[in-house]
């Protein structure tokens, strides 16, 4: 490298800077696909010819754990399977009460903490680095902690609960029972990320120049007033962006359920991905789990397209 | 920036280079589930390394995870095991797909015979298709599901005379199901020592496999089947008979009445702990954890042990595994050279003295046998009733169906036993479909 | 700071006594939040029976239990083979024999941890590699179709990790990548290049290209003027990609369960396993837990500056 800067240093000094670029080889439009061309043929390699794989497999009946078995063209048999099963959608219903209510909660206290924070009080700064870490936690071993601090007799959280309410720790499951273990995900979710959530409506709040508030202060209107017509919509398309964010992230949930729960009780909490998990790598049904990986798909980037024409509008306002 | 990217590419390619496999030729790796009787097996095989010099490593997986990891293992066509010891239901994928080296050829030239071992192991430990000497393991674990019981309390003159005057019979281990629930509803929320006690102790987990090996010790006993006539997949009737409803209202029952509060994901892991810390009066769990918990520090000599109640017919589900050669391995001659000595007489005696379950008849016939541990006389009554679920290439397929359907009927309260039942044979008859069979 | 002075200062600043109620409620939720980790970080000092005791043990005895346990795998044995082993050599070797037990050997979580090391760091490098050289090109050229491009690339990251791992786990089967470094390391580099382009394109575009018009003027080759003048400049944005390429990869379990099983396996599928005689061996799972935080924790402090940036994707500038 060092031989070949001296040269060229050298090469650079005899000639005059147009011609030089000529002479030492690469045009801008060479060295910009030399640039881009590795991270191109990585994602082809690793993203795109999966996924044309996984178009073509989701019509046929493969199997990965069958190798001696002939794979046979199904159609739209599995598509037909997977759009008319009852386990399915129930999956997806777990999926959509889970996102709804992690993004419910987390925006609606992650921006009041943002607001307070906003006040800048003494010590700010250091206490928003601690709130931050539970959201750079690895999210299966968080699951499986948290499995132990749900347990009924020995974990933290119930007795914590019947500390402040009375209630003994061991007549609530927050695992076991079914109205209550879809909270116990969502409960863990909120708790890891919406600090994240807080972070972004931060910076929202923080992009509302100074003057804008003075302004309001002079003409007398009140805390409240100016909240609901400056701050809120200000910061509103920062909000939107979290909720995409941890919209997208929730709809692909796994690890961390997948270790708390595994699905339970019963099939309660079995999200898209871990019933797309049992699919794909325990019965390995790789045809039909195909299918169901790009209906998948479709969903969340067509739902991700809607939402970010509708980002970008109130982003113009 | 240059040296630090010259560098930094320098070590990222000393990574892509280091070799990953650092397999050696006097070297084993031995794969099975993380528990009691695995570390017996490393005792064990200092033996075999002290004898032939072969190192061994192991590679231990805990039970929720073994399945999965495993067959994962075999299907993603990797090398980490050279032998495994695999459960019994995977055989039938195993043998199919040529994950396992068939030993026939190799039993009859170093004159290993099944014959020298217990027939109910060699039929569900080795052989595919099922009952034809086509071997694909040794028997290498017997086990089967049975109870733990807590023999003091059971011994305790009050209680003695108090479930006398309740029930009209003594209070010892359960012959039924039905007694099982009066005994456990007996103890459930009793004070004891102090301390709130529970009933019993029975398989509820959802991911692996947990219920199913726990409510087939009911449904057997009632008079589950699988199928009308073996071989013909015809299972209305037979997985949704009478008997069957009865025994799986009865799993429930006993979930329902009598165990500890949060048993609603639990399996051998959590059984254990429940019952090592007093908890509960009995405890549903394989035999194979019985002589780690005779041995135990603070409950091994409180313990009792019984065999699994019966209903109609006196039956058991079967546990245990084989030891299979792994096809891929690149240690072919070492892994053949560890069976065979596994397979001696002698190294099955220690095998079972250190704490595993040999299956071997030299070590079973053996008349000092029923007497050398608390617990060998059950498990030669237990071995001669046991069941087992399918063992078909499907096996996971089939095994999550019933996940599914008994998790939903049992912890989750959804549905009646009938509808559960039902619904099974509505998922296994789409699954024998899909694969031909029906 | 008195309320006088505040009004002095700004019309908006907000009054001492709003202040206050918001430092207490922000460091109520800080405090409530950390209740959790604290308990992981307590439950690594317990002996396994303080550690599922009833009701739970606040107050305990520390015990380096947990610690041991993590990093040995034992068995037990009977009184008469522990005292034929001689006296015990160091704590952990004294801690196991107090449960009738002796230490069989070292446990898997110093490889697992050592596989999380290489390929964390490896792909992050790859990822951060490739991003920088496509950032750069996206920034300053001409491209056909970019903005296609650039939402082809961020648009792999929406798919679910369970899906990719279908094809990707019979692609790796073919090609002998399963259960190795090099394919987690290409997996991970394909996932991260995504937010290392997205990242790294921001903090390029704000470096004035000036700088390397005179430098070209100088007589510097394009490709002198990237290296001799971009990167430099890019040092910070590099930096700060690098940590979040190398979150994701530390604390990823998806891929990691499916594709990997002895070798490549990294901590965070391990960590769930460790189990001891019954159930969960929770002391050794809240030591592994411990320490395999400790580097994301040190980062998350190091790096607060540019935490913003990251996990919004470069959406949100300064």
């Amino acid at each position: 490298m060092s031989d070949f800067n001296s040269i060229a240093d050298r090469a650079a000094a005899a000639t005059p800077p147009a011609i030089a670029r000529k002479v030492r080889g690469l045009s801008d439009r060479a060295i910009a696909w030399l640039f881009i061309a590795p991270t191109i043929v990585l994602l082809l390699a690793i993203n795109i010819f999966p996924l044309i794989w996984t178009v073509y497999l989701s019509f046929t009946n493969y199997a990965s754990n069958r190798p001696n078995r002939p794979v046979v063209n199904v159609g739209l048999k599995w598509y037909q399977d997977i759009l008319g099963s009852p386990e399915i959608w129930a999956s997806m219903q777990a999926t959509a009460h889970f996102v709804f209510w992690t993004i419910l909660l987390q925006t609606v206290i992650g921006f009041g903490l943002a607001y307070l924070i906003d006040r800048k009080f003494r010590g700010h700064a250091f206490w928003t680095t601690v709130i931050l870490i539970p959201m750079m936690l690895s999210p299966a071993v968080v699951g499986n902690f948290w499995k132990f601090l749900y347990q009924p007799q020995i974990g933290l959280f119930n007795y914590i609960v019947s500390f402040f309410t009375g209630i003994p720790p061991s007549s609530f499951e927050m695992l076991g029972s079914v109205t209550l273990a879809p909270w116990a995900i969502i409960i863990v979710d909120t708790w890891m990320w919406t600090p994240y959530v807080m972070l972004i409506c931060l910076a929202g709040l923080r992009s509302i120049p100074d003057y804008i508030h003075e302004a309001a202060e002079v003409d007398r209107a009140s805390r409240w007033r100016q909240f609901w017509s400056i701050t809120l919509p200000m910061a509103l398309p920062f909000i939107m962006l979290a909720v995409l964010f941890r919209g997208i992230e929730n709809f692909k949930m796994f690890d961390m359920v997948m270790l708390l729960t595994g699905g339970g009780p019963g099939s309660t909490t079995e999200l898209a991905s871990i019933a797309l998990k049992r699919q794909a790598f325990e019965a390995y049904r790789t045809g039909y789990s195909s299918a169901f990986a790009i209906i998948l798909f479709v969903v969340v980037f067509g739902l991700a397209n809607v939402y970010v024409k509708a980002l970008n509008k109130v982003k113009q306002r | 920036m240059k040296k630090l990217l010259a560098g930094a590419s320098a070590l990222a390619a000393a990574i892509a280079l280091t070799p990953i496999s650092d397999a050696q030729a006097d070297e084993l790796t031995l794969c099975w589930a993380a528990w009691d009787p695995a570390n017996a097996l490393v005792e064990l095989s200092k033996d075999f390394t002290a004898q032939t010099g072969t190192q061994m490593k192991f590679e231990f997986v805990p039970w929720p995870n073994f399945a999965d990891r495993m067959l994962n293992e075999l299907n993603s066509g990797g090398k980490l095991c050279d032998l495994l010891i695999g459960d019994s239901q995977w055989i039938g994928g195993s043998a199919e797909n040529g994950y396992y080296v068939k030993l026939n050829d190799f039993f009859d030239k170093e004159g290993i015979s099944m014959d020298d071992f217990a027939p109910a192991t060699v039929y569900a430990y080795s052989t595919w298709p099922k009952g034809t000497p086509n071997y694909w393991a040794l028997p290498a674990m017997g086990d089967a599901n049975g109870w733990f019981y807590r023999k003091d309390w059971f011994e305790n003159p009050d209680l003695m005379a108090e479930y006398k005057s309740k029930y009209g019979r003594d209070l010892a281990p359960p012959k039924t199901w039905a007694e099982l629930k009066d005994t456990a509803e007996f103890f459930q929320g009793r004070q004891i020592d102090g301390k709130t006690v529970y009933g019993a102790a029975i398989f509820t987990e959802r991911a692996s496999e947990g219920i199913t090996m726990g409510a087939t010790s009911a449904l057997y006993p009632y008079g589950f089947k699988y199928e009308n006539t073996p071989g013909k997949y015809d299972m209305e009737g037979a997985v949704n008979s009478a008997d069957a409803v009865a025994g799986l209202e009865m799993y429930k029952e006993i979930y329902k009445c009598c165990t500890p509060p949060g048993y609603t994901d639990s399996y051998m892991g959590e059984g254990l702990d429940a019952f090592k810390s007093g908890q509960v009066a009995m405890m549903m769990n394989w035999f194979a954890f019985m002589p780690g918990m005779a041995k135990d520090e603070n409950v091994g000599s409180k313990t009792g042990f019984f065999v699994n109640p019966g209903a109609k017919i006196e039956a058991s589900t079967l546990g245990g595994q084989g030891i299979s050669v792994v096809a891929n391995t690149d240690n072919m001659d070492g892994a053949l050279a560890y069976i065979k000595w596994f397979a001696q007489p002698d190294v099955q005696k220690k095998w079972w003295s250190l704490g595993g379950y040999a299956c071997h008849n030299a070590v079973l016939n053996d008349p000092g046998f029923k007497d050398s541990q608390p617990f060998a006389a059950q498990f030669l009554e237990a071995m001669n009733g046991v069941q087992d679920f399918w063992q078909e290439p499907a096996y996971a397929q089939l095994l999550q169906a019933m996940q599914k359907r008994l998790h939903d009927y049992v912890v989750a309260d959804t549905g009646t036993a009938k509808e559960a039942l039902d619904g099974l044979i509505q998922d296994w008859t789409a699954i024998f479909e899909e694969e031909g069979k029906l | 700071m008195s309320s006088a002075s505040t009004t002095a200062h700004s019309v908006v600043e907000p009054s001492a006594n709003s202040k206050r109620l918001a430092g207490f409620l922000v460091i109520l939720y800080a405090v409530i939040s950390m209740i959790p980790l604290a308990w992981i970080f307590a439950t690594g000092w317990k002996t396994p029976p303080d550690s599922i005791s009833y009701p739970p043990k606040v107050v305990f005895d520390p015990s380096l239990e947990g610690y041991c346990n993590l990093f040995t795998t034992r068995t037990r044995q009977t009184q008469d083979y522990i005292e034929a082993q001689g006296p015990p050599q160091g704590a952990c070797d004294e801690v196991t024999r107090k449960r009738e037990m002796v230490i069989a050997g070292p446990s898997n979580y110093v490889p697992r941890f050592i596989n999380s090391l290489i390929i964390a760091f490896g792909s992050t490098f790859l990822a951060v590699a490739l991003g920088v050289l496509s950032a750069y090109a996206f920034s300053r050229f001409k491209i056909p179709l970019a903005d296609d491009l650039l939402f082809f690339i961020l648009s792999t990251r929406m798919m679910p990790p369970i899906a990719v791992a279908i094809p990707i786990y019979l692609m790796y089967r073919e090609l002998g990548l399963s259960d190795s470094a090099l394919g987690m390391i290409l997996l991970y580099t394909a996932v991260n290049v995504s937010l290392a382009v997205w990242l790294l394109k921001g903090f390029i575009d704000e470096i004035p290209r000036e700088y390397e018009e005179a430098a070209m003027i100088d007589g510097y080759t394009r490709l002198h003027a990237f290296f001799k003048v971009v990167l430099p400049q890019a040092a910070t944005g590099i930096a700060a990609t690098a940590i979040f390429c190398l979150i994701f990869a530390w604390n990823e379990y998806a891929f990691a369960v499916l594709l990997t099983s002895g070798r490549a396996q990294t901590a965070p599928p391990f960590i769930p396993t460790i189990i001891g005689e019954g159930g969960m061996d929770w002391p050794a799972v809240g030591a592994g837990t411990t320490l395999f935080l400790i580097p994301i924790v040190v980062f998350t402090v190091l790096l607060r500056k540019h935490l913003l940036r990251g996990i919004t994707f470069g959406a949100v500038r300064k």
